[in-house]
């Protein structure tokens, strides 16, 4: 079994994990063929980062730690990519920072 | 051939129609099982991918929000781990609809005991979700087939009115539902007519109807006297359409050449893309309440900034007056609005809740200050009694400019004016002289004036906003704004009905805010009314 890559992130989003990061989370996890899972401590439980289902019913919230892992041939692309997105707080500024 | 069945219900939206009837299914509706797992997997199977596509065309028109939550759906749609529960019972014998309500039920109770208002808001999107595939189930899905027809079902939601094909005519007819839903407005804009409250409508073999909206009359089986009487009525409704018509694109004047201003009032941003921004004057109310549905998550700074850019791109150098958030009444959003105000017309509404949601309140006056750099933009402050409530909402304003300001965001003061629904400012209007401007909203006017609740069919009689008590606080406030040079206007619905305009006009009003689909109409009574 090989091991795990990881990482962890710190939720900025106003209201959490919602629906539309929720969508855009799952949606990118997707577009990997590893296993990616999420989990709110790192000893878990880990859920599927693909099933928009179970990364709705975490109800993460605001200013909580999200775990990352992955396993597979693309796993270190997939952690770096969902923190990438996380910390870009989902992409919901752009048109904040454009305009400003 | 079945007798005619003639309901009385509540006029939601004028017009007359005749035509055959496209009955909705509710939520239960009736699925035949097959008794054979096989078969009902291959539907269950084909009614979700047919759920998504539907989503999939209802995104592609779809802005902001709107899309965000039908992508929402879909993202559900094609989750295995939904699906995959709904599927195991099909195999052990369930049939196809019971096993996916189970399935999506069961999720849906996780949302709904959650202590977070915005997953629980959630559990909407969930039963929308859940619908939609039923709907395919039993086999009544599509809209295909109801362009030019009735649609009667119990009640209408919004997304189900913009999916429908209106081009060939048509009208609603609902068992529930509200004069003042947000499918009553959209119907209203659109011309469709419109009937609720009908109660029982029962199916058993009607295949035409017939419909007057303003009656608020429904006749399943027209016989036919009815039926030659529906096509008479038709035919002077197109008449005065036709006689109508011409006055569309030209500018409101009275008869002796007078300009009268006229705007209109929107609800839904969808509204406008059917709506020629040539046709008026510029948009005089906005409700901003589209962006706060009930059951979805508030929205935040960016997706309003975003929504009212929309609004002004429209409208090019035209005025457009955004309404600031106006719920509480009749207008619930769960998570904001009390619950259990005795009298919720009379409670916490419109500005008093604002400034009770000071953190809701702020994001929008920022949207609305950042959204002005691009066009002529107005915020008018709902519910205002009191001078010390607009002094506080100008204060606020001033620190959003200010923190705006602070931060590099470009960003305008927009002119601050009020709603004058209250009686007491109607009564005493030069408390709130520092307003930039006034806005006469005559339908909660009239029904605090005349004591007479607006839903309240028992006293709808009552609710008269041509009573002289209603007219002489319109045209005491319109002398006043022009004594003091105070811009003032009317936005209820009666500036909508031509048998109003003269008593408006003489009440001194030179700006009137209308509905989109009455544009030609007043125009068109406008013309007739003499002035010296």
């Amino acid at each position: 079994m090989t091991d795990w890559t990881s990482s962890s992130v710190v939720i900025r989003h106003k209201v959490g994990l919602h629906a539309r990061p929720s969508v855009k989370l799952t949606q990118l996890a997707k577009s990997f063929a590893s296993t990616v899972q999420i989990a709110g401590t790192p000893e878990g439980p880990w859920i599927d980062a693909k099933s928009i289902v179970k990364v709705m019913a975490m109800k993460v919230k605001q200013d909580s730690t999200l775990y990352l892992r992955a396993r597979g041939g693309d796993a270190a692309a997939a952690v770096t990519a969902l923190a990438g997105l996380v910390e870009r707080d989902f992409d919901e500024d752009k048109a904040h920072a454009a305009s400003g | 051939m079945r007798h005619p069945v003639e309901l009385k219900g509540r006029p939601a939206a004028d017009g007359i129609f005749a035509g055959p009837v496209f009955f909705l299914s509710t939520a239960d509706a009736v699925r035949q099982p097959s008794g054979d797992p096989a078969i009902e997997r291959r539907d269950f199977d084909a009614a979700v991918a047919a759920a998504i596509a539907g989503l999939g065309a209802l995104v592609a028109g779809a802005e902001g929000e709107g899309a965000d939550m039908l992508a929402f759906q879909i993202a559900l749609l094609e989750d295995d781990a939904l699906l995959a529960p709904a599927r195991d019972l099909i195999g052990q014998g369930k049939p196809a609809d019971i096993a996916w309500r189970k399935t999506v039920d069961a999720e849906i109770v996780g949302y709904e005991m959650s202590d977070d208002d915005y997953f629980r808001a959630r559990a909407a999107d969930l039963k929308d979700m859940r619908d939609r595939v039923l709907r395919q189930l039993s086999g009544t899905g599509g809209l295909g087939s109801q362009a030019g027809a009735i649609l009667i079902g119990d009640d209408v939601p919004p997304s189900l009115f913009l999916e429908a094909d209106w081009s060939k005519g048509g009208a609603i007819a609902l068992r529930q539902g509200s004069p003042s839903s947000h499918v009553a407005i959209l119907a209203r804009a659109r011309g469709v007519p419109m009937v609720v409250g009908l109660g029982d409508i029962i199916r058993d073999g009607h295949s035409e109807a017939a419909i007057d909206g303003a009656a608020g009359l429904l006749i399943l089986s027209p016989d036919l006297p009815q039926k030659q009487l529906w096509s008479a009525k038709a035919d002077a409704l197109s008449a005065r359409r036709d006689r109508e018509a011409p006055f569309l694109d030209r500018p409101a004047r009275l008869e002796n050449g007078t300009p009268v201003e006229l705007l209109i009032n929107v609800a839904e941003p969808e509204e406008l893309a059917v709506l020629d921004p040539g046709h008026c004057d510029g948009i005089g109310l906005m409700r901003s309440e589209f962006l706060f549905r009930d059951g979805r998550p508030l929205p935040d700074e960016e997706m309003q900034y975003r929504a009212y850019r929309r609004l002004l791109d429209w409208a090019g150098d035209k005025p457009v007056t955004i309404r600031t958030l106006d719920i509480g009444g009749d207008k619930p959003v769960k998570g904001l609005t009390p619950e259990g105000e005795r009298n919720p017309f009379l409670g916490l509404r419109g500005v008093r809740l604002t400034l009770a949601r000071k953190d809701v309140f702020t994001a929008q006056l920022r949207a609305l200050a950042r959204a002005a750099m691009f066009g002529n933009l107005k915020i008018m402050v709902p519910m205002i009694t009191l001078a010390a409530e607009l002094d506080e909402t100008a204060a606020l304003l001033d620190q959003v400019m200010a923190d705006l300001a602070r931060d590099g965001v470009a960003a305008k003061r927009p002119p601050l004016g009020i709603m004058v629904e209250v009686p007491a400012v109607a009564v005493a209007p030069e408390f709130l002289a520092k307003a930039a401007f006034f806005s006469i909203g005559s339908n909660d006017l009239t029904q605090y004036v005349m004591a007479a609740g607006r839903d309240e069919a028992s006293v709808a009689a009552l609710g008269d906003p041509s009573h002289p008590a209603v007219l002489r606080l319109i045209a005491h406030v319109a002398n006043f704004g022009r004594e003091r040079g105070i811009p003032v206007s009317l936005c209820g619905d009666m500036a909508s009905e031509p048998r109003h305009l003269a008593a408006l006009i003489a009440a001194g009003l030179r700006t009137l805010s209308v509905s989109p689909a009455s544009i030609a109409r007043v125009k068109a009574a406008l013309a007739e009314i003499k002035t010296n």
